[in-house]
């Protein structure tokens, strides 16, 4: 059974609390038990709690598969990449280094390339992802549109991204501020910039106390 | 009596704490499992549904439960892995006696000779010394049944007036600022109303990482366009996106709460009609507030003026709002004047009782709510009641079908047990679900005191760190081993379901206390078959009390997904929200929403007052314990846990870099933190999310690594909670 067109994947990092919990239940899950596909990383611990989700995005035309020398990528006609079959997989690495998104893992022990698979064994029998069902503050979430357009007022979706020249569009979504929207994501536009995270100041722990402060001080 | 084993490699290997990780008992369980239970997460206060896989009498792994409406299947990293203490190589299978002889420190025995002892033992004590001599200490992640139980056992079979329980250190504060402003202490509202909010107001509650299924609910309020107000000494994850963040210096929340209300009765941003019709006591508390100018609060409270003046503003012109507030403003020695502030800006502003105006204090403990009403407490009876009540004794008497006057009178709070430990009074000590060992501050005081008792039996499924002290140990039950009732953090009576029997010579616990009782040779009241019939008696001894939970049934539970209690009769539903303006409670009788013979709600004056260990030149630093996300309260099961002992393997510091490098400290360095009580070596993270002031260190760890090595024993006056959350440290690098 396909996974129904109707649900989808959300990511929406500006919920995510950093708490592992999609981590820990990744690795719950039956068709790789023991083993947690998501990432999931401070941006910069040292300014900020702010933590990233990364899951596979399903891509359309996955660069994973692409660059697959053994042809061992499948994506099924839902739109789901699956891991590497195992009797194929001869880990390359390729999909590893060539995933804009660095999802895939490559698991040395077993000589596999492992990947989310939007739990295929769940999904596809009606049921929600593992990681989008225990999201505690629906960071992940597993639903139809309609469901996220009444819950998400403030942000939109969008599934087409940009790496340089090469346009990607996903099954999964990522939600945008409304006030950001754009047709795409432009993934690495500011790679060229200065690491700027670096300079972030959360002031409102050092501020002036006072309104008059400026005043005083001049 | 005893000093805690050696750490011989020995002791570590039949006792741990070993990580668990999932084995391939665990791992091949696609439909290879004989049933999935339906019940609840063991860990905190929102007791968040879950299914439990069972093979062979083994919790084998978890299926998310989406059918219970508070969680919809969502959990924390906690609740995922819980499931790996079933099968524990630390799990404790036998009663042990304490043996220096034996390698591991302790020697295996019978289940009935080790009950037989114990009672030779409490007899003899209680014989020589009276019988306030042996106390008890109980704890709140017991269901309801045994909280039930616990406080029985002490004034009926063990006849003592000491019992008190680790609520002590997490609801207290709270729940009496509760009790004096509402008459009644339970969360106000169901959390369906945060989202119906047009300010949600997070007062000291990391609730991403304490109770993190609340995030979507404040989430949810954010996108349906609520402004998100944090009062933190850290931006913790909540607050990083939060609307308006005002980071208050520890142990100054009171000046803020009465600064803000300064501004609202300046502004007019309260509601006059409310506050006339509900309410009594406000003229005195505006006369008090009026000292507190946004220049003056700011100079307490460390937050600026225009913060000040903006959350006021917000707060004063919302028309519907929720706060919310946890241990951050109640770990004080003024907690219940914090929580008193709390709910004066709340009355001022008339919002409560209402669909989307709600407030709260965020439990902490599994069954912090539940566990806090039927008499584990030293001044309390079921149903809330008074212990020195005349009217209350009498009724619980009659249920217990004793004599009033043999029921004992007020005792004293978890640690002035110990003070009274150190003053010989106390001489033997019964304790479950409780490592004051760990969590009670200032603990090398606490393990001396241990080391100090005749007699000392725990109670356990591991063998917690208190527990090493003890004389006896009887093996206990595991959350999925029982059933009973648990109250969650919105006032929700659950049901937890029995997934499998306790393994090997394990008990359930309320079987273990009746024994104990019959071995003692004072059975009576000690015969129940069953939760259930324990639950049964504690309907009927909490019928008339304030919480009422007499037309509750397991059946109800079930029928309904939870019960709010107060439920006074078969046909009540149950009261998701309380004080709506036609509401009736046996208190005021119909005169008012509130539990106070008139009706009203009590605003209460709530002096600032700056915390008992103020920095100075010698200590110049503030420390302030919490938690982390992926560990529970002292560590007993989740550092236990193996996938959660990895994610926060150990205590960090945290500093801002403008202390840091003022103390030439990076992240990663080993520092020294001391304080008038102890000292502790760790690691340092470096990160601009602290008041340049303050430093944080969680507390779930025991012995060297122990944050409550350094914290302060002073306690809030009226409700007893220690001030885990200020107290003052210097800091350096390790040389």
């Amino acid at each position: 059974m396909p996974v129904p067109a109707h649900m989808e994947f959300f990511i929406d990092p500006n919920r995510c609390i950093g708490c592992q919990a999609c981590v820990q239940a990744c690795s719950e899950c039956d068709t790789h038990k023991g083993h947690s596909m998501i990432h999931l990383e401070y941006v910069d611990r040292s300014h900020s709690v702010q933590t990233a989700p990364v899951v596979c995005m399903h891509c359309d035309s996955p660069t994973c598969a692409e660059v697959c020398p053994a042809d061992a990528i499948k994506r099924t006609e839902d739109g789901v990449v699956q891991t590497a079959r195992k009797p194929r997989c001869i880990a390359c690495n390729n999909c590893v280094l060539a995933c804009p998104f660095g999802v895939p893992k490559m698991k040395t022990d077993a000589h596999l390339m492992m990947k989310c698979d939007m739990c295929y064994d769940r999904t596809s029998v009606g049921r929600r992802p593992m990681c989008a069902t225990v999201c505690p503050s629906e960071a992940l979430f597993f639903g139809t549109r309609e469901q996220i357009e009444a819950r998400r007022k403030r942000s939109a979706p969008t599934n087409s991204f940009r790496f340089g020249n090469q346009a990607i569009t996903t099954k999964v979504n990522m939600m945008l501020p409304v006030t950001a929207r754009s047709e795409y994501i432009d993934v690495t536009a500011a790679m060229g910039d200065r690491n700027v995270g670096k300079d972030i100041r959360f002031t409102v722990l050092t501020d002036a106390l006072f309104d008059d402060a400026e005043e005083r001080t001049v | 009596m005893a000093n805690a084993p050696d750490q011989t490699s020995l002791f570590v290997d039949r006792f741990g704490p070993h990580p668990a990780y999932a084995t391939e008992v665990h791992l091949e369980t696609s439909g290879r499992i004989d049933r999935l239970v339906s019940t609840h997460c063991c860990f905190c206060g929102q007791q968040c549904g879950i299914n439990l896989k069972v093979r062979d009498n083994a919790v084998v792994g978890f299926e998310p439960r989406e059918d219970f409406p508070f969680n919809e299947g969502k959990l924390c990293p906690k609740g995922v892995k819980r499931y790996l203490q079933g099968m524990h190589p630390d799990r404790l299978l036998s009663a042990f006696e304490r043996d220096d002889s034996s390698p591991s420190g302790f020697r295996p025995m019978t289940y009935e000779r080790a009950v037989e002892r114990v009672a030779a033992e409490i007899d003899r004590i209680q014989r020589e010394h009276g019988p306030d001599a042996f106390a008890v200490l109980s704890g709140a992640s017991l269901t309801t049944e045994k909280t039930y139980l616990m406080g029985k056992f002490a004034r009926v079979c063990l006849k003592t007036r000491y019992i008190d329980y680790n609520g002590r250190l997490c609801m207290v504060s709270a729940g009496a600022g509760n009790k004096k402003a509402f008459g009644i202490d339970r969360a106000a509202n169901p959390w369906s109303d945060i989202p119906k909010a047009e300010v949600v107001w997070i007062a000291g509650a990391n609730v991403a990482e304490c109770a993190p299924i609340t995030t979507s609910y404040v989430w949810q309020a954010r996108e349906n366009g609520a402004r998100i107000v944090v009062v933190d000494p850290r931006i913790t994850p909540i607050a990083r996106t939060c609307d308006l963040f005002l980071p208050v210096k520890p142990g100054r929340d009171i000046a803020l709460f009465n600064g803000v209300l300064q501004l609202m009765i300046e502004n007019d941003w309260i509601d006059g009609d409310f506050i006339e019709r509900h309410t009594v006591g406000f003229d005195a508390v505006a006369e008090h507030v009026r000292e507190w100018t946004p220049r003056r609060t700011a100079e307490v409270t460390g937050i600026s003026e225009k913060a000040i003046r903006k959350a006021a503003e917000w707060w004063g012109q919302a028309s519907t709002s929720f706060l919310l507030h946890a241990r951050g403003i109640e770990h004080h020695t003024h907690g219940v004047q914090n929580v008193l502030g709390a709910i004066n800006m709340v009355l001022a502003s008339g919002r409560i009782g209402r669909e989307g105006c709600g407030y709260a204090t965020i439990t902490g403990q599994a069954n912090g709510q539940g566990g806090r009403e039927h008499g584990q407490k030293c001044d309390q009876l079921p149903g809330w009641r008074d212990i020195e009540n005349d009217e209350h004794r009498s009724y619980i008497a009659s249920v217990w079908d004793v004599e009033p006057e043999t029921i004992p009178h007020s005792g004293v709070d978890a640690y002035e047990i110990f003070r009274k430990i150190e003053a010989g009074e106390i001489r033997g000590l019964l304790s479950i679900c409780f490592n004051p060992k760990v969590s009670l501050p200032d603990n090398s005081f606490v393990t001396r005191m241990l080391e100090k008792l005749d007699f000392f039996v725990a109670i356990d499924f591991f063998l917690s760190e208190t527990a090493q002290h003890a004389d006896i140990v009887l093996p206990g039950s595991l959350h999925e081993e029982d059933e009973g009732t648990v109250t969650q953090i919105e006032g929700r009576v659950i049901k937890i379901n029995k997934a499998v029997d306790p393994p090997g010579d394990a008990r359930q616990d309320w079987r273990i206390v009746q024994d104990i009782a019959h071995a003692l040779g004072r059975p009576h009241g000690f015969s129940f078959e069953s939760p259930r019939e324990i639950f049964d008696e504690l309907r009927i001894a909490s019928r008339g009390g304030v919480a009422d939970y007499s037309g509750i049934t397991y059946e109800k539970i079930q029928k309904q997904n939870g019960v709010f209690w107060p439920c006074p009769g078969d046909d009540h539903p149950g009261t998701p929200r309380l004080f709506e303006a036609d509401s009736w409670n046996p208190v005021a009788k119909g005169s008012g929403p509130f539990y106070f013979p008139d009706g009203k709600a009590r605003m209460n004056v709530a002096p600032y007052t700056p915390p008992a260990e103020d920095v100075d030149d010698e200590y110049p630093l503030m420390l302030t314990t919490g938690r982390v996300v992926s560990q529970f309260l002292s560590g007993t099961q989740t550092r236990r846990i193996g996938p959660l002992v990895d994610q926060y393997p150990e205590p960090l510091c945290e500093m801002h870099p403008r202390l840091a490098e003022a103390l030439g400290i990076r992240t990663g360095d080993p520092v020294i933190v001391e304080s008038r009580r102890g000292t502790m070596r760790l690691p340092a993270i470096v990160v601009s999310t602290i008041r340049p002031d303050t430093v944080f260190i969680p507390y779930h760890w025991p012995g060297a690594r122990s944050a409550n090595q350094l914290t302060v024993s002073a306690q809030d006056p009226i409700s007893k909670i220690p001030e885990y959350k200020v107290c003052a440290v210097r800091i350096r690098k390790e040389a």
